[in-house]
């Protein structure tokens, strides 16, 4: 099964993989501006730092493939970070109860967001929607507004801590361990049957039913895998950035950003975790350039705006320039879900074969 | 639920309104308070002001099957942009607005255009201008800026007995979105568009057109909502919009009113409805002294629960031939969240390759 | 008639992928002529009513509207023309009233506001012209029933002004009652001077309504001219007769026709009433009708999509109630269904991935020994592909069909279920799907096919069903000639 050249080349260009073409070049030049970044430790900090927006881009990734989308991400990750806070309080030893605790409630978030899609027959875009709310609302009535301080260093240890003075790579922050660790459980299961089902129910929800797969129990839990990913986030947070009110938000969009620029379409039925992973990194090696080059940080924003557009455009066209199948839409392909913002995007197919 | 269903979702709305009332009232009195005394009135309808303009402009999205979720820089810009220009002079009032509006206005045109032109979904487009101009915003501004004359601040004071004036502004624009929606090829266009493009296409529409146009549309409203703000504020500010978070709150008010996110049925009456439930909800609960953070957790809820109660759109592909023991004549249910096929008999894709 | 047609084509042919579907035909509508066009499916009728509309061009061939030729690059240029056209599938908005469809994109206006009651006037003299009073300007389409927003359909033809009205099985999707009332609205269009072409496989409408009959075959012109000289026998023999020469592979050897693997007594359901129905192992039944007839949906009855509301069902002997896809693939038993873009595949993703839905879906345990079979799978459908990585949406429609095949084969299942299997499928991929067919029924597998192309349904059936309104009433031997099979179809009626 050889490829040719051109073959290989075209592949490289497609927004599926380009990302990881732009994450090379970026790393590049990186190093160029500021050579100090190559050193282990340096590179090991900006993994750190980028464990936590990698971690939920994996987890939006599922519930995108499948064709639909979490909003409620910021809110638990919110949610989680002062709910730790609160909970552990300066009390180190409630670190893994508190944990067990932060897990199982994501979880039910998890479903929550599931069940009412599937059953309740709600678009997700207003599940998720009304769930940020809600959780937001919550805790900040449960904290009566104010977050409390950190929470005692045993807990903060997992975000910020790591092992230090390893030989070659200096320091190994426990946040780029748990997202190595992580990114092998992620394509682990994307090989397994459970796995790949998404990507099926995400192209062709007809199809899916049609061949007995359950679709309610499949969209459930990529809806558990984001809030257990936007779970994880928010621990690595709490010692990374410590705890307080807005320590999540926008992280829904983030993570959508980084997703998308990975080449996941907006609609489901496409995509590779690994470049949802690429595609946050991408992200913060952004920025992280555009710092050492100097660039004011309040302009992070528009970089971000412009390459979000690009990127999107990008794979709209290389989409339609492949598909020749029934109409797509954009944020959720043709007759699998419809999704909101569709935009100006119509069909566009070949004539029905052999007219009767 | 069935005859619910049979209901004009926008009565459905103004139902559900009534009841919020009457509900509201009951409470209310239980601490004491007159629901209905000038002064709450005044306070709900104030309180409807802000969210019910930029609810109107995403009215008109999501009709068309987009989304705009970059009104809140709209407003914050808008607010900065007048209240800088005015800078305390009431003669620079109208040029001020003018700006305003023509910034506004070339944003919105920007939106629809990367929607439809670079086929980039509403979604995304929006949230990338949102960020470009946040950038802008986070670079220009460091804080509250500009002062904003008193005459122009008497938009936002004044009123007619318990109504403000900001209400009858924004009834008025609503009467004026609902007129170009009813009496305008454009507004018939929008529904089209919204609800079976291949339809439109195949009717000889330009789909573009009405698409642009609506986000032009909310980026102005989203304007004027952000001149109001000002005009509160007697400043202008690069936070107000994003904190009251008034993108996802307009979605959720504009499909509270019986939109359909998909686009292709809605009203803004109906939308308008959804903001006063909204803005009841708030006035209750803080009324009662409820705490703030509830209030979130009550929209939540509603805005899902509201949803759920909607009925769909379908057009009757399959008729049931025999009566006893079929489903009822609602027909399968299209949506994203359907674990159902839409039909079995599909009939062939008649589309055409343009 | 005498009078000068209203619209001519001449010569027309076309072409998809290289396959001719229409060669050289020429028809000729008059004014206040009701035109019948039959044939057999892939006669090559809806393609030159898609010429006719608009929605092809034609590789040849020209067109003359009222004396003057046309071309149509695009549907809207038909409708403007006067050339409009009623399919299957309608194109109108549900959320919206009939007034506001009908009058899309073109809506009165007076000031340069849209004039509302200009257009609710407007559209009431058409429904006034048409004799239909169950349907008001302002209802909303979505809550009419098929036959009322086939009404709107031909309001807003009709409100363009339409020289010609093309209609395409106007009749499928209604019930009896309502037909009265196309036959009204048919008659009364033709006295208003309209020339309707109506398309249809049901031999008495086309013999109630139409002046001038013309008949399609494998996409030539067989004859054209008045009704009144053609009686129903002859018209089905030229509609339908052929030469033989197609293959049909007959029972493999060692087939043996064994036990019964499903049954359905007195299955009903909102679609289809009264169905017994036994499907025994080793033995291919066929299942014959016009469309409409409810035949899809007794397979999607059967197979848990549409459950039976009425009557029971048994497989291998148990009875048992199947409720969902899901439920009938854990029994053995697998559907291929109709249109397979929509429901058959996931167009995105690779053959692999749609060989192991079903798999991966209800038996995960499985997966891998299915995995390491997969080559085999492929070779025994005769899959021409090298690479199980292909995307499926770049197959051709052969190959995308035996993906599906593949997909239901890996399963093992005990009854089959095939909805029109090789529509729209090349002549190479037809015959691999029916030896595949023959060879399940060695292995024992119940074999239950729906089709519409008649010789393919004679030619491997072991028995042949026919259904019409939503119920078997027939039961013929393969040796029944093609003109028995349609006069039971399409009513017997026909046969006076």
């Amino acid at each position: 099964m050889r490829r040719s050249a051109r073959e290989v080349a075209l592949d490289l260009v497609s927004p599926q993989r380009a990302v990881f073409l732009l994450l090379v070049v970026l790393l590049v030049a990186i190093v160029v501006v500021n050579p100090s970044f190559a050193e282990p430790g340096q590179l090991m900090r900006f993994l750190q730092r980028v464990a936590p927006v990698a971690i939920v881009a994996m987890g939006q990734f599922f519930v995108i493939v499948s064709g639909e989308f979490d909003l409620s991400m910021g809110s638990l990750v919110t949610a989680q970070v002062v709910g730790a806070g609160v909970l552990v309080g300066q009390d180190g030893s409630r670190t893994v109860p508190v944990l067990a605790l932060m897990l199982a409630f994501g979880t039910l978030v998890g479903l929550v967001n599931g069940l009412a899609t599937t059953f309740l027959r709600v678009p997700s875009f207003i599940v998720t929607l009304g769930m940020m709310l809600a959780l937001l609302g919550a805790v900040m009535f449960w904290t009566g507004g104010a977050a409390t301080g950190n929470p005692a260093d045993e807990f903060r240890q997992i975000g910020r801590g790591g092992w230090r003075e390893v030989p070659v790579l200096d320091f190994v922050p426990y946040a780029v361990v748990i997202l190595v660790v992580l990114l092998v459980l992620a394509l682990w299961y994307t090989h397994r049957p459970a796995g790949k089902l998404h990507v099926a129910v995400g192209d062709n929800v007809a199809t899916a039913h049609h061949a007995g797969v359950r679709v309610w129990w499949v969209k459930t839990r990529a809806f558990v895998i984001s809030s257990l990913s936007a779970t994880v986030a928010g621990v690595l947070l709490v010692g990374y950035a410590g705890v307080h009110p807005s320590v999540g938000r926008g992280y829904e969009f983030t993570a959508i950003t980084a997703v998308v620029l990975g080449g996941v379409v907006l609609g489901g039925g496409r995509g590779w975790i690994v470049g949802a992973l690429a595609g946050a990194v991408v992200l913060e090696a952004l920025f992280v350039l555009l710092n050492y080059a100097g660039v004011p940080s309040t302009v992070r924003s528009s970089v971000q705006g412009v390459i979000i557009i690009a990127a999107v455009a990008y794979s709209a066209l290389d989409f339609r320039r492949r598909r020749s199948g029934p109409a797509t839409t954009s944020p959720a392909g043709g007759d699998a879900a419809p999704a909101p913002g569709r935009g100006g995007d119509t069909s566009t197919t070949s004539p029905a074969h052999s007219g009767a | 639920m069935n005859r619910l269903r049979s209901l004009d979702p926008t009565v459905v709305v103004y139902l559900a309104l009534v009841a919020a009332l009457a509900i509201g009232a009951l409470l209310v009195s239980t601490v004491g308070r007159n629901f209905f005394s000038a002064g709450n009135v005044r306070d709900i309808l104030t309180g409807m002001s802000v969210l019910g303009l930029v609810a109107i402009g995403q009215t008109l999205v999501v009709l068309c099957s987009s989304l705009d979720l970059s009104v809140p820089v709209v407003i914050s810009l808008s607010s900065l942009l007048a209240a800088t220009t005015m800078a305390g002079d009431p003669a620079r009032i109208v040029p001020a607005v003018l700006l305003t509006l023509a910034v506004a206005a070339a944003i919105g045109m920007f939106n629809g255009l990367v929607v439809t032109k670079l086929r980039v979904n509403g979604f995304i487009a929006t949230l990338g201008t949102g960020l470009i101009v946040k950038g802008y915003l986070d670079t220009q501004y460091k804080g509250t800026a500009g002062t904003v004359p008193w005459e122009f601040q008497l938009l936002g004071a004044t009123g007619l007995g318990p109504v403000p004036v900001s209400t009858i502004l924004m009834l008025a624009l609503a009467t004026l979105v609902w007129f170009v929606l009813a009496r305008t090829r454009v507004g018939h266009q929008m529904f089209a568009v919204g609800g079976d493009p291949v339809v439109a296409r195949l009717s000889g529409l330009h789909v573009a057109r009405p698409v642009i146009v609506a986000h032009v549309v909310c980026s102005l409203t989203a304007a004027g909502a952000g001149l109001l703000l000002a005009s509160r504020l007697g400043v202008g500010s690069p936070t107000v919009g994003s904190q009251g978070g008034y993108d996802l709150l307009s979605i959720a008010a504009v499909v509270l009113g019986g939109t359909l996110l998909l686009g292709g049925r809605g009203s803004v009456w109906g939308t308008i409805g959804g903001v006063a439930i909204f803005a009841v909800l708030d006035n209750v609960m803080s009324v009662m002294q409820v705490n703030p953070f509830l209030k979130d957790i009550v929209r939540g809820v509603v805005i899902v629960a509201a949803v759920a109660v909607y009925t769909r759109r379908t057009l009757h592909a399959h008729r049931p031939r025999f009566g006893v023991g079929g489903p009822t004549d609602d027909g399968p249910v299209l949506g994203p969240a359907d674990g159902a096929p839409a039909t079995g008999q599909l009939p062939p894709a008649e589309e055409v390759a343009r | 008639m005498t009078t000068a047609p209203v619209l001519t084509a001449r010569g027309l042919t076309k072409s998809f992928f290289g396959v001719r579907v229409l060669d050289e035909v020429s028809i000729e509508v008059r004014p206040g002529e009701v035109h019948g066009l039959v044939g057999e499916n892939g006669a090559g009728k809806s393609t030159l009513m898609k010429i006719l509309a608009g929605v092809y061009q034609p590789d040849d061939g020209e067109i003359h509207l009222a004396g003057e030729q046309v071309a149509f690059a695009h549907p809207i240029d038909a409708m403007h023309a006067g050339v409009a056209t009623v399919f299957q599938e309608f194109n109108l908005l549900p959320d919206r009233t009939v007034a506001q469809n009908v009058f899309l994109g073109r809506e009165p206006r007076r000031r340069g506001v849209v004039d509302v009651r200009e257009m609710a006037r407007r559209t009431q003299h058409v429904l006034d012209e048409l004799g239909v009073t169950s349907v008001r300007p302002r209802d909303r389409v979505g809550s009419l029933s098929v036959a009322q927003q086939q009404v709107v359909e031909i309001a807003k033809a009709l409100s363009h002004d339409a020289k010609v009205i093309s209609m395409d099985e106007p009749t499928a999707a209604l019930a009896a009652h309502e037909v009265e009332l196309l036959y009204r609205i048919v008659r009364s269009l033709a006295e208003r001077g309209v020339g309707v072409l109506y398309v249809s496989h049901r031999l008495k409408e086309v013999f109630d309504l139409c002046d001038t009959i013309t008949v399609l075959k494998d996409g030539r012109l067989v004859s054209s001219g008045p009704a009144d000289e053609l009686g129903p026998d002859e018209l089905v023999r030229r509609m339908v007769g052929r030469s033989i020469d197609t293959y049909f592979p007959g029972p493999l050897e060692g087939t043996e026709r064994g036990t019964e693997l499903l049954r359905v007594t007195g299955g009903g359901n909102a679609w289809v009433d009264g169905i017994d129905l036994s499907l025994r192992a080793g033995e291919i039944t066929a299942v014959a009708g016009l469309q409409g007839s409810g035949r899809t949906e007794l397979a999607e009855a059967i197979f848990g999509i549409r459950p039976f509301t009425r009557g029971s069902v048994e497989v291998g002997g148990r009875r048992v109630r199947v409720t969902s896809p899901r439920h009938a693939a854990r029994l053995g038993i697998a559907l291929i269904t109709e249109d397979r873009k929509a429901t058959g595949l996931s167009l995105a993703q690779s053959i692999l991935d749609n060989v192991l839905l079903v798999i991966r879906g209800v038996f995960p345990r499985r997966t891998a020994h299915v995995r390491r079979e997969a080559d085999a799978l492929m070779a025994r459908l005769e899959l021409s592909t090298d690479r199980l990585d292909r995307e499926v949406q770049l197959l051709s429609g052969g190959n995308q069909q035996k993906v599906v095949l593949g997909k239901w084969l890996a399963t093992r299942p005990r009854v089959v279920i095939l909805d029109e299997p090789t529509r729209g499928i090349d002549v190479g991929a037809k015959v691999a799907v029916y030896d595949v067919i023959r060879s399940l029924a060695r292995e024992g597998v119940a074999i239950c096919m729906i089709s519409s192309e008649l010789p393919e349904l004679l030619g491997i059936a072991d028995r042949v069903l026919v259904m019409r309104d939503g119920r078997l009433v027939a039961e013929l031997a393969p040796s029944a000639t093609e003109e028995e099979v349609l006069r039971h179809a399409a009513g017997a009626e026909v046969s006076a």
